[in-house]
C-alpha cells in the first residue's frame, strides 16, 4: 500500500459514443467524495474516439482524465478493458473506483477486483466517507458502502479497511446528477495501448440495441404492482390505472419474478430508482430493497389489503383494502371528477 | 468431448422471509431461512448437459458450503451431473465474493480438464453477480456473462447471445470460457426417477461425520471406503486438500466487511387514511389536483 492517494476514479462507459447516464451521476458523486477526503476526481474513458467525452466529463466537476483510444477498444469487450483499468490501478494506486452497476460495469468491476485484490460492493445506495473505528483500530476517511441485503431485510454499511482501492458498483438514477457552475479545464492522461493476442480471446459477431421505450425515470406518474396482486389477470388493473393517470406502469422485483410484469419495468434497489410526483405502490408489500428505489418520490400512495404492510411507513396516503375493488373505484371517481 | 464444470450454490430463501428470521436486534438468523437451489444455477447445470448430450464428455457440480450444501448436490446428480464436489471448511466461514472465488478457483484448478465453466448469473442471496468473473480472472480465461443462449459450439470456440443494456450481443469465445447465465436462458429438466432411487444415499464426508458423531475416526474411513464403492460418496474438498492459503479465505480473505446492520423495521411514519370509499377516494384526488400533480 505504498503511494496512498485520495484519488476517486469513475469509470465512464460509452456506447456508441454515447455516455451511460449512470456514469455522469457517478461523477456527480465523486466529486463530492473526493472534496470530502481533499483529492482529485479523475475520469477513466476508454474507446475509440472519444476526447470529446474526456472534455465533456470537466461538466460534471473532474480534475483530470485518463485517456484510453484505439480502434479495438471502440465496443466494450471485458479483456482489453480490465487489462487496461487493472495496470492503471496497480500504477497508480486510486483510493476509490466507481462503476455503474449497469450489464457492462458488473461484468468489469469484478474481473478488475479480483486482479487487484480490491473490495468491492455491488449496487449501493449510498456512499460516504467517514472515519471509522474497526475493531479497535482507527481507519480515517474510509468509503461507507451502503445496500440493502439479504433480500432487503436489513441496510448493511459494507467498508473494505485494509485494501489500497475501495470498489463500488451503483445503479443508475440513484446518485444525483449535479453540473458543476464553472467547469475547469481539465488535464488529459493519454494512455497507450496496443492490442495483444491475449485481448482477442472473444470477438462480437454482431450487436442489437434498441432505444429502450420505458422511460420511468422521465415520468411523473408512476403506478407500481407488486407480488401482492396475485396474478397477471390482476395486474392489469396496474395498466388501466396507468392508463387513467397518464402514467407509467412499474413493479416490484416479486411481481418481476412471477412474470407480471417485465424486468425493465422493475423499481427498486436491483431496479431503477425513480422519483416521480406521485408513486402509487399496489399489493407491494415494502421490502427495502423496493423502498430503495422510490421512497424519495414526492407523493405516495399505498394500496394494499394488509394494514401492517412495511409500504406505508414511507406512504403518505394509507389505503388498506383489496386492490382488485380499490383501484376500479379510484378509476371511476378519477374519471368522474376530472371528465 | 467437452467438459464442464457448473458452479451451484445453496442460498437462503430470501423471498420467504417470514418474522421468525430476523433476530430483535436486526441480524438475520439463517438457520432458520429454508435453503434452496439458487434458480440460475440450475439454468447453468442445464446448460452443461445440453452441451453433453450434444458433444459427448463429462460434466461435474461443485458447491462451496457447510455440510448441508449437499442437499443440492445430490439435486445436481439427479439432473445428470456426472461427478459431483462438496468444498467445505469451516475455515471458508464468512467468505465475501473475493475469498469464495479464490477457493472456486483452487478447486476448479485441481479438478481440471473443462472447456465450460458454467454458473448463474448471481446468487439470489447477495445478487452481486461477482463470484463468476471473479473465478474467470482467477483462472486467467475468458467470460461471458449474462448469456440467453448457445448459437453454436466447435472443437474451441462457442458462439454465445448475451444480453447488454438495451438489447443484445453475439460473442464468439475460444475455449475455455466461464459463462454465467440468466433465468430464461433455459428450462432445468426435471428429476430422472432412476437417478433419484441411485443417488438419494449419496453422502458427502460432513455427512458421514454427523451420521457419525462420536464414533472412531477409523469407522468413517471405513463408511467413506464403502460409500465410494458403491458410488455414492459425494467428492469432498476441505481447504487441506486444495492446499490454500488460509489467509486468503473466509473471513480473513475477505476485504469488504460488514461494519454495520441495520434491521429495516421503521419507525412508523404519520400517513393520511384513506378510505376506499367513492367519497374518501374523491377527496384523495382533489388533494393531488390542488397539489397540481392531476388534471
Amino acid at each position: 500500500m505504498n503511494n496512498l492517494n485520495n484519488d476517486v476514479w469513475v469509470f465512464i462507459e460509452q456506447r456508441e459514443g454515447k455516455v451511460a447516464e449512470v456514469s455522469l451521476e457517478l461523477l456527480s458523486k465523486g466529486r463530492k467524495l473526493a472534496d470530502s477526503m481533499n483529492g482529485i476526481l479523475k475520469s477513466l474513458v476508454i474507446g475509440h474516439e472519444i476526447s470529446g467525452i474526456a472534455a465533456m466529463t470537466a461538466e460534471y466537476g473532474v480534475d483530470e482524465a485518463f485517456v484510453v483510444d484505439h480502434s479495438y477498444l471502440k465496443d466494450y469487450l471485458t479483456l482489453p478493458y480490465s487489462k487496461i483499468i487493472n495496470e492503471l490501478i496497480l500504477k497508480e494506486n486510486p483510493r476509490i473506483v466507481l462503476f455503474g452497476a449497469s450489464i457492462i460495469g458488473r461484468d468489469l468491476a469484478p474481473r478488475i477486483a479480483s486482479h487487484t485484490l480490491s473490495g468491492l460492493t455491488a449496487d449501493c445506495v449510498d456512499l460516504k466517507i467517514e472515519d471509522v473505528n474497526y475493531v479497535g483500530k482507527d481507519y480515517p476517511k474510509l468509503l461507507l458502502q451502503i445496500r440493502p441485503a439479504f433480500g432487503g431485510n436489513i441496510i448493511a454499511t459494507i467498508i473494505t479497511p485494509d485494501t489500497a482501492t475501495q470498489m463500488a458498483t451503483v445503479r443508475e438514477g440513484v446518485m444525483e446528477l449535479v453540473k458543476v457552475k464553472n467547469p475547469k479545464e481539465i488535464k488529459i492522461h493519454k494512455v497507450k495501448y496496443s492490442p495483444e493476442p491475449a485481448d482477442q480471446l472473444v470477438e462480437i459477431i454482431q450487436q442489437h440495441r434498441e432505444e429502450s421505450k420505458v422511460n420511468l425515470k422521465g415520468s411523473s406518474i408512476i403506478v407500481a404492482g407488486g407480488y401482492g396482486l396475485g396474478s397477471k389477470e390482476n395486474f392489469r388493473l396496474i395498466h388501466e390505472l396507468a392508463e387513467t393517470l397518464g402514467g407509467e406502469v412499474a413493479g416490484s422485483r416479486a411481481a418481476v419474478d412471477a412474470g407480471f410484469i417485465p424486468s425493465e419495468r422493475q423499481v427498486g434497489q436491483t431496479g431503477v430508482t425513480v422519483r416521480p410526483k406521485l408513486y402509487i405502490a399496489v399489493g407491494i408489500s415494502g421490502a427495502i430493497q423496493h423502498r430503495a428505489g422510490m421512497q424519495d418520490s414526492n407523493k405516495i400512495i399505498a394500496i394494499n389489503s394488509d394494514p401492517e404492510a412495511p409500504i406505508f411507513d414511507v406512504a403518505h396516503y394509507a389505503i388498506v383494502g383489496d386492490a382488485t375493488e380499490v383501484i376500479p373505484k379510484f378509476i371511476e371517481t378519477y374519471k368522474h371528477k376530472l371528465k | 468431448m467437452l467438459n464442464s464444470i457448473v458452479m451451484v450454490k445453496q442460498v437462503p430463501d430470501t423471498a420467504n422471509i417470514s418474522g421468525k428470521v430476523m433476530r430483535d436486534d436486526g441480524t438475520v438468523n439463517r438457520s432458520k431461512l429454508p435453503a434452496i437451489f439458487n434458480y440460475e444455477d440450475k439454468i447453468a447445470l442445464e446448460f452443461a448437459l445440453k452441451v453433453k448430450e450434444k458433444f459427448g464428455g463429462k460434466v461435474t457440480a461443485i458447491t462451496m458450503g457447510p455440510q448441508r450444501a449437499s442437499d443440492i448436490l445430490r439435486e445436481c446428480l439427479y439432473m445428470g451431473a456426472d461427478e459431483v464436489y462438496l468444498i467445505s471448511d469451516r475455515k471458508f466461514a464468512g467468505a465475501d465474493t473475493l475469498a469464495t472465488s479464490y477457493v472456486l478457483s483452487e478447486a476448479i484448478k485441481q479438478i481440471g480438464n473443462y472447456h465450460f465453466i458454467f454458473a448463474g448469473r448471481q446468487a439470489i442471496d447477495g445478487d452481486t453477480a461477482q463470484v463468476g468473473p471473479q473465478t474467470a480472472e482467477k483462472l486467467g480465461i475468458p467470460q461471458i456473462t449474462f448469456s440467453e443462449e448457445i448459437i453454436d459450439i466447435t472443437e474451441d470456440s462457442v458462439t454465445i447471445k448475451k444480453k447488454i443494456d438495451g438489447g443484445f450481443e453475439i460473442l464468439k469465445s475460444k475455449l475455455p470460457v466461464l459463462v454465467t447465465v440468466l433465468k430464461d436462458a433455459a428450462q432445468p429438466r426435471p428429476f430422472s426417477a432412476k437417478r433419484v432411487m441411485a443417488y438419494k444415499n449419496a453422502k458427502s464426508l460432513m455427512d458421514l461425520e454427523k451420521l457419525t458423531e462420536g464414533n472412531s475416526l477409523l469407522y468413517i474411513d471405513k463408511l467413506m471406503h464403502e460409500y465410494k464403492e458403491k458410488k455414492l460418496f459425494i467428492n469432498t474438498l476441505t481447504m487441506d486438500d486444495l492446499k490454500l492459503n488460509v489467509d486468503r479465505c473466509g473471513l480473513k480473505g475477505s476485504p469488504t466487511k460488514v461494519h454495520k446492520v441495520e434491521s429495516v423495521v421503521l419507525a412508523g411514519n404519520s400517513h393520511n387514511r384513506i378510505e376506499p370509499t367513492s367519497a374518501g377516494l374523491g377527496n384523495l384526488i382533489d388533494q393531488l389536483t390542488q397539489d397540481h400533480i392531476f388534471g
